[in-house]
Parts: C-alpha cells; structure tokens; sequence
C-alpha cells in the first residue's frame, strides 16, 4: 500500500487530495464540479478507480457523477430517484403528514464485492440500489413500507438517509440509519427490514425508549468485527455486540457525548474514535478547542487527542460524514470542518496537522488506501 | 420533415447547466414539430444534452423545478403552459430563449 486519495465534498464543489505512504506532501486537486454543492464522494472498495460524487442544487437538483479513472476525468450518471409506487406520507416537523419528496443523495456506498453495485441514501429518507454503475435507480421500499415509515419525523437537516453499512461476510445485510427515525437493518437484500434500536434513550421524544424517532448521526463498524457496532447519536454514544439488536451507552468520560461523526481504527477493533461538539444547540466544541477523542477499550474510556489541532478560538463543526480512516499502519485519520479545513493523522490520532485549510464548509471525507 | 415544421432556437443556459452540459455560449437547437413551445425546446434540449435530465425541470417533464425561470423577449414566460407558442422573434432565432436560475441572495 502506496498510496492514500483523499474524497472531499464541500458547500462548493469537490476535492482530491493525493499522498503516498507517508502522508506528508499531498497533492490538492479541485474545486471539481465548481459551485455545487457535493455531498459525497466515494470510491468502489473493488475497482478503487471507479468514484461516485453527489451534487445537488437548490436551484437544479440532484446530479451524480462518476469517474473510472480515479477523478481524472467524470460523467453524469443517472438522477432519477423515482419512489416505488405510491410514496405516501411521513410525518413533518409539526406532526402533521407530509408527502414523501426526493430532495437529494446524502450518501453514496458502493458495494464491497460488485463494482457495478452502488447505493444511495437520499432525502426525504429512502434507500436506492443501482446495479449499473450509477445509471439507474430503484428503491428498496421494503424499508419505507416496513410499517413506521408513516411516523418518521425529520431531523434539522431533513429526513435523510445518512448511514448505509454492509456487513463483509453476507452482501444480503444491511444496516442503515436516518435522522430523526433511527437504525434499520434487513437480511435479505432490502427486502424486509426490522428497527434495531433497541437500548437507545433518547430526550425529546414522548417515549424516551420507543422503538422508531431517534435521531442517529452516525454507526460504524470495523470489517473484522461485523457484529460490533459503534454509534454516535444525537446525544449519546453506543455500542451494539449483536449487529444492532441491542445497544449500550459506552460515553464515558467524554466531555460531551453529543457529535456527529463515529469511526473505527483501521487494525484495531476496539479502538474507537469521536469528535465532541457541544451541544444540539451550539455546534462547535466545546471550549473552542477542537478535539478528536480516542477510546482504545471499545468506548468508556476516552483520551483526547489534541496534538496540531486548534485549541483556542475554534468554533467550526464536523459533520457526520466528515471522519475517515485509511488502511495503512500505522492507519491515517482525516477530519473535515465547516471552517473549509481537512486535518490529517499520519499516526492514529497522536499528531495532525492541515492538508489544506480554506476550502468551502467541508460536508464529507472519505479516504482510499490504494496499491 | 419540411423546412416548414422545424425552427431553429438559440438557447442561454445558467453557468452550473452550461458547466454540466460542457457548452459555452448559446445552444443552437432544430426544434421540430412546429412553433417551438417551452416543451419541445426543452425536450430538443434534454436529446442534445441528457445530462441536464431533471436539472431544468422534473423526470416526467411536466413540473418546472420551482427556482428555475424561463424568459424571452423582456418577457417572463415560467409560468405559461408548456405547449404555448414561443414568441415569434425565439422561433425565428432572433431573439434567446433563456433558462435562468432566480437571483437569491441579498
């Protein structure tokens, strides 16, 4: 392993930030797809060269963009993101229904095994499926139509679907999460699917423990250890040892437990990292110090990591996809901000500094490990 | 197809939709079918330029996408039926047809 690429989505467009193994001297690629807004960026884990980006635009909508020659060059793919059927209602933000109404992809997961299979978690919450790279869309509607659908609730951003995990060892399995409804999982290809939100509690709904309304930011988990996984909720981090049947808070000693982003070590299982914000109402950290959080013990017990990053008059944001974690040993971690920065660890977390610092409001970052 | 029932009609797109299209300046389109309408511009458009699918209006091709205007000739044409005549100075290529984002901002 040679090299990393770096996926960045801003309020402004893309960019690529290229290094090799050591992660020092990077190459800054961009602003690609100038002026929109890019949600996501993601490569295929089998055909690393083959790239997804999701822009959208209040003014134009929903465009997808995809590379096969590692960003080089891109090509618009298919935007239709038709419901099946008759959508129906949710519920809106003053409980009254509101029809279901495509607004944009929020994420983008191409699969672990097929290259040409690739999914999308739009707004208002769905999961799509292509089998063609990106050319055409059908929803698996088995999770809107699995029967709480009618009473999921927007989160501030919007009912979006923001978290789609694939379990390595069973292609049929699926975990999803939206906000404000919770965590999802089907076992069968998206055909059925089941709440897994058993454990969490959460302050602001009626039913602290009901099964559905949640507001899941992020869940994670590391491929060796597929039945482990991390959540960060609004308020609250978890942790589920049985694939999302039941959770526990492991918060801990963190100085608050509210955050977006969740992320695993890449060699180590039960090494777990955070990024605190301090609260639903202020969205910065806490103090004005920007610390990642670094639990070796699979929560619990955390250490901040503050080496390189800004410890005073930091008042910016990280977002829930906007934490990432490459493969190389020791593995690399990637932090972008609202404040345009995207922050590098050449070693899992004890130093960082800048790749760049003054791009547009940093929505995403992902990161490829390549040969 | 007789000279008669096509026109040819010079299209302004916003910057983002030129960008996603990759044209600069004008569009030139052979609108076919008779007075050119909003409609068969812009499903002349769409066949040129797939890309901008669902940019300038919805997949089904009835719904403006609600921030986008269409103008001509000084004058606001987003809110006519689709299937109304262009002006006769667009259908005769004098005058652009334009599909412009609304201003926002402050």
């Amino acid at each position: 392993m040679s090299r990393v690429r770096v996926l960045v989505g801003t309020r402004k467009g893309a960019f690529v930030l290229t290094a090799d193994g050591a992660r020092r001297d990077w190459d800054v690629q961009g602003p690609l797809f100038a002026g929109w807004e890019v949600f996501h960026v993601a490569g295929s884990p089998v055909a690393p060269d083959r790239l997804y980006a999701s822009q959208a635009s209040s003014w134009f909508g929903q465009v997808v963009h995809r590379s096969d020659d590692g960003g080089a060059t891109w090509r618009t793919v298919g935007n239709e993101f038709a419901y099946d059927g008759v959508p129906g209602t949710h519920q809106w933000y003053d409980g009254t229904p509101h029809p279901w109404e495509f607004a944009k992809v929020w994420h983008l997961e191409p699969s672990l095994s097929d290259p040409e299979v690739v999914y999308a978690g739009v707004e208002d919450a769905a999961l799509f499926r292509s089998d063609d790279g990106g050319e055409t869309w059908r929803e698996l509607s088995g999770l809107r139509g699995h029967g709480s659908g009618p009473h999921w609730q927007p989160g501030a951003g919007g009912l979006c679907l923001h978290t789609i995990l694939q379990h390595p060892g069973d292609p049929a399995r699926l975990t999803v999460a939206i906000s404000a409804a919770g965590a999802f999982r089907t076992d069968d290809a998206g055909a059925t699917w089941r709440p897994v939100n058993r454990g969490l509690r959460s302050e602001g709904i009626p039913d602290e423990r009901a099964e559905v309304g949640h507001c899941v930011h992020k869940i994670t988990a590391h491929p060796d250890r597929p039945e482990t996984l991390f959540m960060q909720k609004h308020w609250d981090v978890m942790r589920s040892d049985d694939g999302g049947g039941t959770w526990a808070e492991v918060s801990g000693d963190l100085p608050t437990d509210f955050g977006f982003p969740v992320a695993v070590h890449a060699h180590e299982p039960e090494t777990v990292y955070v990024v605190p914000i301090t609260s639903d109402s202020l969205h910065y950290p806490p103090d004005g110090r920007l610390r990642v959080y670094r639990s070796r013990t699979g929560g619990h017990e955390w250490e901040p990591l503050t080496a390189g990053l800004p410890q005073e008059h930091c008042y910016v944001n990280v977002l829930r996809d906007a934490l990432a974690v490459d493969a190389m040993d020791p593995c690399g971690l990637y932090v972008g901000t609202t404040g345009g920065q995207v922050y590098a660890t050449a070693d899992a977390g004890d130093t960082w500094s800048p790749i760049v610092r003054d791009l547009p409001a940093v929505l995403s970052v992902e990161v490829q490990t390549l040969p | 197809m007789t000279a008669a029932s096509t026109a040819t009609v010079r299209v302004t797109l916003p910057t983002h939709l030129r960008d996603l299209a990759r044209v600069r300046g004008e569009v030139v389109l052979t609108v076919e079918g008779g007075a050119p309408t909003v409609r068969t511009v812009l499903d002349a458009l769409e066949r040129r330029h797939p890309q901008l699918r669902g940019t300038i209006r919805d997949h089904g091709g009835e719904r403006r996408r609600p921030f986008v205007r269409f103008f001509a000739c000084q004058r606001d044409l987003s809110h006519d039926p689709l299937d109304t005549p262009l002006p006769d100075p667009v259908a005769r290529g004098e005058e652009p047809f334009l599909v412009v984002g609304a201003m926002a901002g402050g």
